[in-house]
């Protein structure tokens, strides 16, 4: 009988079990349940947030004093708040300013900061100190400070909550993009590139961003949830949207009061808020457990 | 070890100039006249031109910039615009009091998380793991007000259990302690699991078990020791966090935090006391970070600190 290689016996934790057991099928499966579930509830909330016009059955905004606080039923699905508005009209347009909040200030403040790492790891000198210099004092705000302080600079609105959370976002791509960029710099394929001609800009937009691109749609994903997280709780603490509009932080800051009477009035949009940051974390989780494989080595 | 301390200590003070630089410039070029907002009625001329040179306001910028950094230099943070009291006092006060939140719901975040990661790495691709990997997804996934509200509706409202708000008694610390730990419970958790799976796949582990030493003192010696170094830098970003979902549980128990003394000073404009808020935040954040850098070399003897 030969004697076992070395290799299965020390190699237990990296290599798959090829016996799967019953338990350890059953965590697999519920590993990829969860990715699955993700990508679920992402489309499920682009469709409520593109089809939030039709699929509401009221005006989010209209009252009726008559109907207040009234229990779910057929004709209010999720029942009324305190002043008499549909409910389920408020959540998918709620849902639909959460995802738009989420995917703007990633686009722009990932945008910016994805422009800025390339530039600061490919340029190097004084344009790496000085955005690096600069990325560093704004991740030494504490989490959350800089954009409570920007909006409170800027005055609360939705809008202004956005450009905050988007400024906040940026340090964080610049830092990705630009330790991704520095150890492209230097291989071959950047260097034939040169040789054969090409500007310095078709080499950074053809050769080093496509490198960039795994960690990146990760760093998308979860700063989508967390910038959605942010947004809602700005709202919540009155910096973001104001009354009356259907954005789920502010909804529940104001639905607070009627906690004890109608606890629907606080539970339907903070199941919103939950479902929307769950479904990119979810995501996020998933692709980062795809990428980290691929490239070993990474934290 | 003094030379590395040295140029810590310069780096620390840059970045606390750089901050009150970018604050200061911020609070000072915010839209709209302030003074405007603080007096009752229609104010005349007069009232807004003493105002103004009441705050200083009549001044240029920069001679602003200078004078309030002077004051600083001095442990002044000016006073209020609204109730005309020195700011540190009362951000030193409030300051006590989110401490004592922070304390006790990162303590409870802790233990939670390290004992849940520990798990999860242990038992690696196990059902155990998988459940503490889904939950600290959805852990991670609710805001902190839902669950604050959560925990009111519950503990409060249904079981009469805690006092919904204000601060005093331990009870008034419960349900915002336990708030401001679940938003910390499930980062501990991952960040504990992913260290000790790293750990776990370390030459020393192998050879410790190739010993044939028990799997109780692999993990508790060899591998514990070495993961927790680690979570100790994660600590020093948990003290961000912590501030952060303190101004949002201040807020929802009414707790007289640093947190909602600096979101009342937002709300009335209140440009010093905002100022001061966010400097004292800032500064402990970054102290604290410097700490945790110097823990290493208690930690992990193989750190040597050098002025370089």
């Amino acid at each position: 009988m030969p004697a076992p290689a070395p290799d299965t016996v020390l190699a237990r934790e990296e290599s798959p079990p090829v016996p799967a057991s019953g338990r350890r099928r059953a965590a697999g499966a519920l590993r990829h349940r969860r990715a699955a579930i993700g990508v679920g509830l992402v489309l499920a909330l682009a469709g409520a947030a593109a089809g939030a016009g039709w699929l509401a059955p009221h005006d989010p905004v209209a009252s009726d004093l008559g109907r207040r606080l009234l229990a779910p039923s057929a004709e209010y699905p999720l029942g009324t708040d305190w002043i008499g508005r549909c409910l389920l009209s408020r959540l998918l347009y709620g849902l639909r300013l959460t995802v738009l909040v989420g995917v703007v200030t990633v686009l722009a403040g990932g945008g910016l900061g994805v422009l800025l790492g390339l530039v600061a790891g490919f340029y190097g000198r004084l344009w790496e100190t000085v955005i690096m210099r600069g990325t560093d004092l704004l991740l030494s705000f504490p989490y959350f400070l800089l954009t409570i302080v920007l909006v409170a600079v800027l005055g609360a609105s939705l809008l202004n909550a956005m450009v905050a959370i988007a400024v906040w976002t940026t340090p964080h791509f610049v830092r990705v993009v630009r330790a991704v960029t520095l150890s492209l710099r230097e291989r071959e394929f950047v260097e034939a590139a040169r040789a054969l001609g090409r500007t310095e800009a078709g080499i950074l937009l053809r050769h080093v961003l496509p490198g960039c691109a795994a960690p990146l749609v990760v760093q998308a994903s979860v700063f989508c949830a967390q910038n959605m997280l942010m947004s809602a709780s700005l709202s919540f603490l009155g910096l973001g949207a104001q009354p009356p509009s259907p954005e789920l932080g502010a909804m529940l800051a104001a639905g607070r009061a009627y906690l004890r009477v109608a606890p629907q009035v606080v539970a339907v949009p903070a199941a919103g808020i939950f479902v929307a940051v769950l479904a990119f974390n979810l995501v996020g989780d998933a692709l980062r457990s795809v990428v980290d494989r691929r490239t070993p080595g990474r934290p | 070890m003094i030379p590395y301390l040295a140029r810590r200590l310069g780096g620390v003070v840059l970045l606390l100039l750089g901050i009150t630089f970018v604050v200061f410039g911020m609070m000072y070029l915010a839209p709209g006249d302030v003074t405007l907002m603080l007096v009752p009625n229609v104010p005349s001329h007069e009232q807004i031109g003493a105002l103004r040179r009441e705050f200083g306001l009549d001044q240029p910028l920069p001679v602003r910039y200078a004078r309030f950094l002077g004051q600083l230099v001095h442990g002044d943070l000016g006073t209020s615009w609204i109730d005309r009291r020195p700011v540190l006092p009362q951000v030193l006060d409030a300051l006590g009091y989110t401490v004592r939140l922070a304390a006790s719901a990162l303590a409870l975040s802790l233990v939670l998380g390290l004992a849940a990661g520990t798990v999860s790495a242990l038992r690696s691709r196990s059902v155990a793991d998988d459940v503490v990997m889904t939950a600290t997804l959805l852990g991670i996934s609710t805001p902190v007000f839902v669950t604050g509200l959560l925990l009111i509706y519950c503990l409060s409202f249904r079981l009469g259990w805690f006092p919904t708000s204000g601060a005093g008694s331990w009870r008034h610390l419960v349900l915002p302690s336990l708030t401001l730990a679940s938003f910390l419970v499930a980062y501990n958790a991952r960040m504990m699991r992913s260290c000790l799976l790293e750990v776990l796949g370390q030459d020393y582990v192998r050879t410790a078990r190739a010993k044939g030493l028990a799997e109780r003192r692999v993990w508790g010696v060899h591998a514990g020791k070495n993961a927790l170094i680690p979570m100790v830098t994660v600590l020093g970003l948990q003290v961000g966090l912590l501030l952060g979902g303190s101004v949002i549980t201040e807020t929802i128990f009414a707790y007289p935090g640093i947190g909602q003394l600096m979101i009342s000073g937002i709300t009335a404009r209140d440009t010093p006391l905002v100022q001061g808020c966010v400097l004292v935040s800032a500064a402990g954040f970054i102290l604290v970070n410097l700490l945790v850098d110097l823990s290493y070399v208690v930690l992990d003897p193989r750190i040597r600190l050098t002025g370089r």
